[in-house]
């Protein structure tokens, strides 16, 4: 079941005004290539929760914070959409960045909020007072100082930016590994002994566990206890671990553990240059490589004011959507996994995966790490023999191959009494939550980018935003089957409408200009809204790089999902949010 | 009926099973090998594909596209009496737009003059770090660094390329990406057809 929805809300433009409403306290941003609201620290909470409920914006896409070293500022930036679409809403906190950096937490507004918060103190230092759970949730407990500030080094730092000055011209080469690991940018907390130091976090987490009642309804006296599922788990998809209590076997608590890959993906963003970063996103979600180059593409675009060459963009598209299909075919097959049918349905889904991989391959050079965008284009055309390759597989094997997928599957009765009934999310807490993507509106929300805020060309293309409303596993497994089929709509149009011409706007530079301000490009990836928040200051590095990436928000609600199930559903429910390491622990 | 869709689902792994076997016994029937040849990994790699659908590596090799990219190489012309003409000019172009920096170029002056010299004296790979994304053959303007096509890189230790083991003939390069070679190759000549119809130009009203 699809429900159309038309376009027609995304062309009005935001008519929100803060000012009138807040006036002696909301201030628009004057600093050039900014845009939205200044809020003192004092008001937050109060703004915040007028934008809610009196503007309608109900979903806070992205929280996260900048460095203004320079200027002696931390800064904390928010960006509120609304699921009926159209533009979104940029406001932002100022503080002295002098310790301890406090702003007040925006959970009870939008517990959406949670895990970015977190991700805020840990990378940043920024104390969100009144946040109940405010622990570190991607470097270790105990670790020293906050990896994102201006003033943090990494170990083997060598400079401030790329490209280094050793390399060239007078390299001398050097294995990393041979230079001291210790040196004194390595920072470790006073005294720190491995061999007698106890992990506090493990304590902090297995203490928001606990939960001391001896005795259950029927006066029997009981015990809970902690599980720990992961980080080694062939269910989990990469190493996360899920701290479970258990009440017999019904989860009564769950904290997610994550940050077990975590390379400061921002950091690396930060020291490298612009164009630099392309190859980088390819890392974050490694199964659409394409659909983040797409993102971060975007973001710099609208940074650096440039159009895109319309081939070029026909051809995003289409590796884009192709992307999608790809993905969503691993996730049916993966789940099933999941669910105990070994290898088999994974396998079907696996060939048709490498049959698009082999057309990424002919274009970009890689199956997987493809790094094909470029600034205002694609790095070359797609010869026509792909592009025949492509229409072959999109008219004639893909959509018969899905639909061998959905009678293979769809109507078995061990697969719909597994997954049928077994609640995920209902629609309001998946919007509270920040949820976005498949799992949104398998639970009833018909909020997609592509219609909601239309990037790139989607708003040449007829389609429909596929929306189940039950929000239970099989809903969740069903919208992805139908968002394939959108998909191929879609490149069925692309694959007819794509004209000739040249692939790039721009000529081929190994060094963009890119002008001061800030930008926010998002797309809607398989997996959700995938966004890039970049700030420039002009020079040939990003001053800020942010990925909001769709895994690391879509596991926000996990608790709540998993509340009163059973553990036995735990891997199924885990496995519809179709996380990827890379993208969740960045 | 109740295990409709089971049994429904089953006909689908029951078709693909037999399959395989009616694709060997039609390839059979026309006189054709299915394995290990490349007429038969390029079927199962197709649109047409039906059954099995693994390539038996090492024995079989999946036929790689020509912009398939790998740790990069440096190309040489052969000059005459097997001189090397290294085209890379130290510009250090690779080098800055490497994103893990694993490019490290020494260039040299020449002793008589105290004028740099175009070729490098060293140039080294650290192919471990190597992230395989192809800039430095993509903003190359000199066409001299490329990426290659050898994707067995297992070894025992770490692997630093030095310009040894990263030199190879352009022949090499032509070899595995001729429609690119053929494209550059037409570009460099009408390069120095219109340099040399520029020096005549600029010559003959001299001379007259």
């Amino acid at each position: 079941m699809t429900t159309p929805i038309s376009p027609s809300g995304t062309l009005q433009t935001s008519t929100v005004d803060l000012g009138a409403r807040f006036p002696s306290v909301v201030s628009a941003d004057s600093r050039a290539g900014y845009k939205g609201w200044m809020i003192p620290k004092e008001n937050l909470v109060e703004v915040a929760t007028a934008i809610r409920a009196e503007f309608g914006f109900d979903l806070l896409s992205s929280l996260t914070a900048v460095d203004y070293f320079p200027e002696n500022k931390m800064e904390v930036v928010y960006h509120a959409y609304k699921t009926t679409g159209g533009p979104g809403l940029v406001f932002r906190v100022q503080v002295p960045r002098d310790d301890p950096i406090e702003v007040p937490s925006l959970m009870d507004v939008w517990p959406g909020v949670d895990f970015q918060e977190r991700e805020a103190w840990d990378l940043m230092g920024i104390k969100f007072i009144g946040h109940p759970d405010l622990r570190r949730i991607l470097m270790w407990e105990g670790y020293e100082g906050h990896p994102l500030r201006k003033d943090w080094k990494e170990p083997f730092y060598e400079e401030e930016t790329k490209p280094f000055k050793s390399r060239w011209p007078d390299g001398k080469f050097f294995l990393a590994e041979e230079k001291n690991p210790f040196h004194d940018n390595l920072k470790f907390p006073q005294n720190f002994d491995p061999e007698k130091w106890i992990p506090e976090g493990e304590a902090l987490l297995y203490g928001s566990l606990a939960r001391y009642t001896l005795k259950n309804e029927e006066g029997l006296n009981t015990d809970q206890i902690v599980i720990n599922l992961g980080p080694q788990h062939p269910s989990t998809h990469g190493v996360f671990r899920a701290a479970i209590t258990l009440e017999g076997e019904t989860i009564v608590g769950l904290k997610p553990v994550v940050g077990y890959l975590h390379r400061n993906h921002d950091k690396i963003g930060e020291r490298n240059t612009f164009l630099l970063n392309m190859p980088f996103t390819d890392r974050l979600d490694y199964f659409n490589s394409m659909a983040n180059n797409f993102g971060y593409a975007i973001a710099v675009e609208k940074l650096m004011n440039i159009p895109v060459a319309e081939r070029a963009d026909y051809i995003r598209v289409i590796m884009a959507e192709l992307t999608r299909v790809q993905n969503h075919l691993v996730f049916i097959g993966n789940l099933l996994n999941d669910l105990g049918a070994m290898y088999t349905p994974a396998l079907y889904a696996f060939e048709e995966r490498e049959l698009i991989l082999d057309i990424f391959e002919a274009v970009s050079g890689a199956r997987m790490m493809c790094n094909y965008f470029r600034f205002g284009g694609v790095v070359r055309d797609v010869p026509d023999d792909v592009m025949q390759k492509i229409k072959d597989l999109v008219f004639e094997r893909l959509p018969a191959k899905t639909d061998e997928m959905d009678r293979f599957l769809t109507e078995n009765e061990v697969l719909v009494s597994r997954l049928q009934g077994v609640h995920v999310l209902d629609g309001e807490t998946a919007v509270k939550y920040s949820v976005t993507g498949p799992v949104l509106r398998a639970a009833g929300v018909p909020y997609d980018i592509r219609r909601a805020d239309p990037y790139s060309i989607y708003d040449r293309f007829e389609f429909d935003v596929a929306m189940r409303t039950n929000g239970d596993l099989y809903d969740n497994y069903l919208i992805r089957l139908d968002e394939i089929f959108q998909s191929l709509r879609i490149l069925q149009q692309a694959l007819k409408q794509i004209p000739q011409g040249p692939i790039n706007s721009q000529k081929p530079q190994y060094q963009v200009r890119v002008p001061a301000g800030e930008a926010y490009g998002r797309i809607e990836s398989p997996k959700g809204e995938l966004g890039f928040y970049v700030v420039s200051n002009g020079k040939p590095n990003p001053w800020r790089y942010h990925v909001r990436a769709p895994s690391f928000v879509n596991i926000t609600p996990l608790e709540q999902m998993c509340l009163g199930t059973k553990i036995a559903d735990f891997v199924a429910l885990f496995g519809v949010l179709d996380v990827v390491m890379g993208e969740l622990d960045r | 009926m109740y295990g409709k869709g089971i049994l429904k689902g089953l006909s689908v792994t029951w078709k693909r099973f037999w399959d395989t076997y009616i694709e060997d016994i039609s390839w059979l029937l026309r006189g054709k090998k299915r394995y290990f040849t490349e007429e038969g990994i390029r079927h199962r790699s197709s649109k047409d594909t039906k059954g099995i659908f693994t390539i038996q590596y090492p024995e079989e090799r999946l036929i790689l596209p020509e912009e398939a990219r790998y740790v990069p190489f440096l190309v040489y012309d052969e000059g005459s009496e097997g001189k090397k003409d290294v085209r890379c000019t130290s510009c250090g172009i690779c080098a800055k737009v490497c994103p893990p920096q694993c490019i490290w170029i020494v260039r040299s002056n020449d002793p008589q003059t105290g004028r740099p010299i175009p070729e490098p004296t060293e140039f080294y790979i650290d192919a471990d770090i190597c992230m395989n994304c192809g800039f430095c053959a993509e903003y190359c303007p000199f066409d001299a660094i490329k990426m290659d096509h050898d994707f067995e890189l297992a070894s025992y230790g770490r692997s630093v390329y030095n310009m040894e083991k990263l030199l190879k003939p352009a022949a090499y390069y032509a070899g595995i990406r001729p429609q690119n070679y053929a494209r550059e190759e037409e570009a460099r000549k009408a390069k120095e057809a219109a340099k040399a119809a520029k020096a005549a130009g600029a010559v003959a009203p001299a001379t007259s």
